[in-house]
């Protein structure tokens, strides 16, 4: 086989076994990799209404066919579960040389099932795995833990882990991988965490084949060529990193301020923005595998109470604990990142949470005795304080780790929760990107940027310029987006690669890496089938229609100043026309027509 | 008349973040990159707005607009 190994492992935690199975090749190619092929073997396997936190929760690594290959930006992996947060299906994805390491061992990815009876971690090299006891790495965080296993098994070993807030149920624990990278959202570090599982370490020293090794190098050689020849990979990425977004949406408007309370606009975001990243704190930039783009942040705070190593914070971490809370002290932003990183937290939901929190205090929805703290926007240590709370489950931090959603919902007030599906928006007020907007409500994970980033063609002009207040043509321009980021995402690549890179020489990669010879239709045809089999899952799992919406405050409340001032999400305008356009009926649900072309049983 | 320009990105270098700068009347956006010696092939891809609305080259400029200029670049 080519660009797959063909084999899985699949490890039950239960009763301590672990086999090597075969992949069924047209599994391989219906649902391609990573996000999609993990989809159908967890819905193959998995009642959707599972609890998530339950034994019968099941926790799949999977890797695409270029992951591991020469491609550019080659290094990704996707974790498939039912989310904890929220209990959609949740494919989390990180980079790093994790899912390298997984296909070197000679595998595209593994099962993970049952639970173990005491904390264990998995030790993978090549052929032989093994499951091994780690309740003298339980309680350490996910730099300690990494550097144990590492001195437990071998240097080169690549280490997937969770910290505390894992091991606490925290319902948007990640999982850390490398130190630094993080498969982030939906709270898989959780399900890690009630199956005792602390960590996985993985070395894989096999070679991997490509199908046509002529061809392919040429065609990736091309493919390198044009992200460093466009601005955006090959210069922009690089210097500045994703935080280069923060002045951009601020001068559009649509940069979140105060849990989307007040117009979308922070007067202090010069100090948070990736070019002051870049002049003050950056050492250098980091790649992951293969990776000829560099977005990655070194960051130091070299004195003061908020010192730190680490990398990023990313756009999304710097405006959810920064704009959100008002808070412009870059040095607590990055300290906090850093200490996500470390205790597992995903960043975008702490911030999103805590923001929501004040504005609960503030209002008077939030008794402050409940708090043990004062509640204020733009405290630096009550930032950090939270943080570290939260993992611990600690004081309030033991509210603030159900997400803002369980939280708002405990008063009384669930609209004051900036979530869709129970998941944390993130750094895009939609009142100001009306495509952004549909994309939130239909994310089949809920709150969430990269299932559809229509940011890139309403703010940025990539690859075409819309205007962002229009409702027209925005459910046509957001399919299109969706599938193909669906795709991107089973192949093993980064989306970044999208900027650069359309669904021609994505198609192409892939065709020379596996062998298989489908048109770029059908790659595209394979991404819109794995949207319809999350969207599937998520009807069975008890999701209908009516959850397909917005926080009322971004449909009721109009935008109060700024370039979009008076604009709400028009998504009655949208919602009706995106169902149409997909093929589902009026309450969302896929036809039988549209699962039988999908060849969706 | 006055209007506000603001630069973002690698376009700051040897220039400024931001400065008020007085035009002739009916000033374009095209003639504003040029007082700036900021190539227009650099600027195919990148980000004009006025007033936080995408701007094009020959967007005409008003008193007391604020002319923003990012060069190609993205995140995400």
């Amino acid at each position: 086989m080519y660009g797959w190994t063909g084999r899985i492992l699949r490890i039950n935690l239960s009763d301590s076994t672990v086999k090597t199975e075969a992949l069924k090749k047209s599994d391989l190619q219906d649902y391609i990799g990573a996000r999609g092929l993990g989809t159908k073997l967890f819905t193959d396997e998995v009642d959707p209404k599972v609890d998530p936190l339950s034994e019968a929760n099941k926790l799949i690594f999977m890797t695409g066919p270029l992951t591991g290959t020469a491609a550019s930006s080659a290094g990704r992996y996707n974790v498939v579960t039912k989310g904890v947060l929220n209990g959609t299906i949740a494919a989390s994805n990180s980079g790093g040389s994790f899912g390298p390491e997984i296909k070197y061992a000679g595998y595209d990815g593994f099962i993970i099932e049952g639970k173990a009876s005491n904390p264990v971690y998995l030790w993978i090299y090549n052929d032989q795995a093994e499951i091994r006891d780690a309740s003298e790495i339980w309680g350490k965080d996910t730099v300690e833990t990494t550097d144990m296993i590492k001195e437990a098994t071998i240097d080169e070993a690549k280490v997937a882990c969770i910290g505390p807030a894992g091991e606490n149920l925290v319902k948007f624990a990640c999982i850390m991988n490398e130190y630094n990278r993080a498969a982030g959202r939906s709270g898989a570090g959780a399900v890690m965490g009630a199956k005792n599982l602390k960590a996985i370490a993985i070395r894989g020293t096999k070679g991997l084949k490509v199908a046509d090794n002529t061809k392919f190098l040429d065609v990736i050689m091309d493919a390198r060529g044009k992200l460093q020849a466009h601005p955006v990979t090959g210069a922009g990425l690089k210097a500045y990193g994703t935080n280069i977004l923060v002045n951009i949406l601020n001068e559009h408007g649509g940069l979140p301020f105060k849990n989307f309370s007040e117009a979308a606009i922070f007067p202090k975001a010069e100090k948070i923005s990736g070019e002051y990243q870049a002049e003050k704190y950056l050492l250098r930039n980091k790649g992951c595998f293969g990776c000829s783009i560099g977005c990655g942040r070194v960051t130091k705070i070299k004195q003061g109470k908020y010192k730190g190593l680490g990398e990023g914070p990313e756009y999304e971490a710097t405006w959810a604990m920064g704009a959100n809370l008002a808070l412009a002290n870059f040095e607590a932003i990055s300290k906090a990142n850093f200490l996500c990183n470390e205790l597992g937290l995903d960043p975008i939901t702490m911030g999103g949470t805590l923001g929501c929190a004040i504005e609960m205090v503030e209002k008077g929805f939030i008794p402050e005795e409940d708090t043990g703290i004062e509640m204020r926007w733009a405290d630096p240590d009550l930032l950090i304080d939270m943080v570290k709370k939260t993992a611990f489950r600690e004081g309030f931090g033991n509210r603030l780790a159900e997400g803002s959603y369980r939280l708002a919902e405990s008063y009384g007030h669930p609209e004051f929760s900036m979530t869709v599906k129970k998941q944390e928006l993130p750094a895009y007020d939609p009142r100001g990107q009306q495509g952004i907007g549909l994309n939130y409500a239909t994310s089949n994970r809920g709150g969430c940027h990269v299932r559809g980033y229509m940011t890139s063609p309403e703010v940025l002009g990539i690859p075409v310029v819309v205007d962002p207040d229009a409702t027209e043509g925005k459910s046509e321009l957001l399919i299109i987006f969706q599938d193909l980021t669906a795709l991107v995402d089973s192949a093993g690549l980064c989306l970044f690669i999208t900027f650069a890179l359309g669904l021609p020489e994505i198609s192409e990669q892939l065709r020379t890496a596996t062998g298989v010879t489908m048109t770029d239709e059908e790659f595209l045809l394979a991404g819109e089938r794995i949207w319809n089999l999350e969207r599937m899952f998520n009807l069975q799992a008890g999701f209908s229609k009516d959850d397909d919406t917005l926080p009322r405050r971004l449909l009721e409340e109009p935008m109060a100043a700024g370039p979009h001032e008076g604009r709400v999400v028009e998504l009655d305008k949208m919602l009706p026309e995106y169902y149409g356009l997909r093929g589902w009926d009026d309450n969302g649900i896929p036809t039988e027509d549209k699962l039988s072309q999908l060849g969706i049983s | 008349m006055k209007i506000t320009v603001k630069l973002f990105a690698y376009l700051r270098a040897g220039r400024f973040k931001i400065s008020s700068m007085d035009l002739p009347e009916d000033c374009t956006v095209q003639e504003v990159l040029e007082m700036l010696a900021i190539s227009r092939k650099e600027m195919e891809i990148g980000i004009i707005m006025i007033n936080g609305k995408r701007a094009s080259f020959n967007s005409i400029l008003k008193g007391n607009d604020t002319l923003a200029i990012f060069p190609p670049v993205a995140g995400g």
